[in-house]
């Protein structure tokens, strides 16, 4: 069984690699490449493998793993520019490709601490950056 | 002439083709275990566990595998998987408290994992009998939390075939 929770953060991000002219990056990017940047409502979708316990029901207690995905994910990147507050952006695009790695990154690197008593593993997450566009990552 | 619906195992054709159909129905519930204090249900489930209850729009996505049958080119008749979906489950949830109206949820609690649980048991039996194979139910109970069942595991089938 797998339990998905949707959390929406705002961000803000500009795609552009220091490796190519700017030219180059006009033409790769297009409008993602302004020099000033712009900004997403971005959906994070965290999906946990796992059966219900059979006392309360859940694969996880609601409270608990909004607490975990708030603390490890949402606090760094929630209002965030993406370019220069987070460490990750600092020498990668903030594609959300490479945004979807780090997140399942952090949540990947806490989760045993938080879970790793409970028959619950992380599954995949997605990350939708608007209506027509979404990244996912297993494994 | 009639054409007589048949779903083909899609184990004879590598390719898993799946259709869906979406359905809502609207209930109320509280979560609590019977086995927990009043104190340890509000630390588990916050709000969720008031007795007086509180309602959901609940949205049900039922998943059928098959194969494209050459003839009709469907895989099972939407009109009769719309049918079961509301016989077996819309019918007896719609519009109900969960835990004094729709067993087995007046002892095990309602949370979206035991009702989809509940939802495959019901809704299975009836694709069966169309010869068709139920791949999964997927239930929102909010917009930001949905639930994805695909069956009991082996363990809990072969258990529940031994009786």
């Amino acid at each position: 069984m797998r339990l998905t929770r949707r959390y929406p953060f705002s961000a803000s991000h500009r795609l552009h690699t220091p490796e190519l002219s700017e030219e180059a990056n006009e033409e790769l990017f297009g409008k993602c490449n302004n020099p000033y940047g712009h900004g997403h409502n971005y959906v994070l979708e965290v999906s946990i493998e796992g059966e219900p316990d059979d006392r309360t029901g859940m694969i996880v207690e609601r409270r608990v793993l909004d607490d975990f995905v708030r603390r490890t994910v949402l606090n760094r990147v929630d209002h965030a520019d993406l370019n220069n507050d987070v460490a990750e952006f600092q020498d990668a695009v903030p594609t959300t490709e490479n945004l979807s790695l780090a997140m399942h990154g952090w949540l990947k690197a806490g989760w045993n601490a938080e879970f790793g008593n409970r028959e619950a593993t992380l599954g995949r997450i997605r990350i939708e950056e608007t209506a027509r566009n979404s990244f996912e990552v297993t494994g | 002439m009639r054409f007589r619906f048949q779903c083909n195992e899609p184990a004879r054709n590598p390719q898993l083709v799946l259709i869906t159909r979406k359905a809502e129905f609207s209930a109320s519930h509280y979560c609590a275990s019977p086995d927990l204090s009043a104190e340890q249900n509000e630390a588990l489930y916050g709000k969720a566990a008031r007795p007086a209850g509180h309602g959901h729009n609940y949205v049900l996505e039922v998943t059928v595998a098959g194969d494209i049958d050459p003839v009709h080119g469907m895989i099972m008749d939407l009109k009769v998987l719309k049918d079961l979906i509301n016989r077996d489950v819309v019918d007896v949830y719609d519009h109900r408290f969960l835990n004094h109206e729709v067993p087995p949820f007046q002892r095990v609690v309602p949370t979206p994992e035991n009702i989809a649980k509940d939802i495959w048991l019901r809704l299975e039996p009836g694709i069966r009998a169309q010869g068709c194979r139920l791949h999964g139910v997927r239930l929102y109970e909010t917009p930001d939390l949905y639930v994805d069942y695909f069956g009991p595991r082996d363990a809990e089938r072969d258990g529940a075939a031994e009786g």
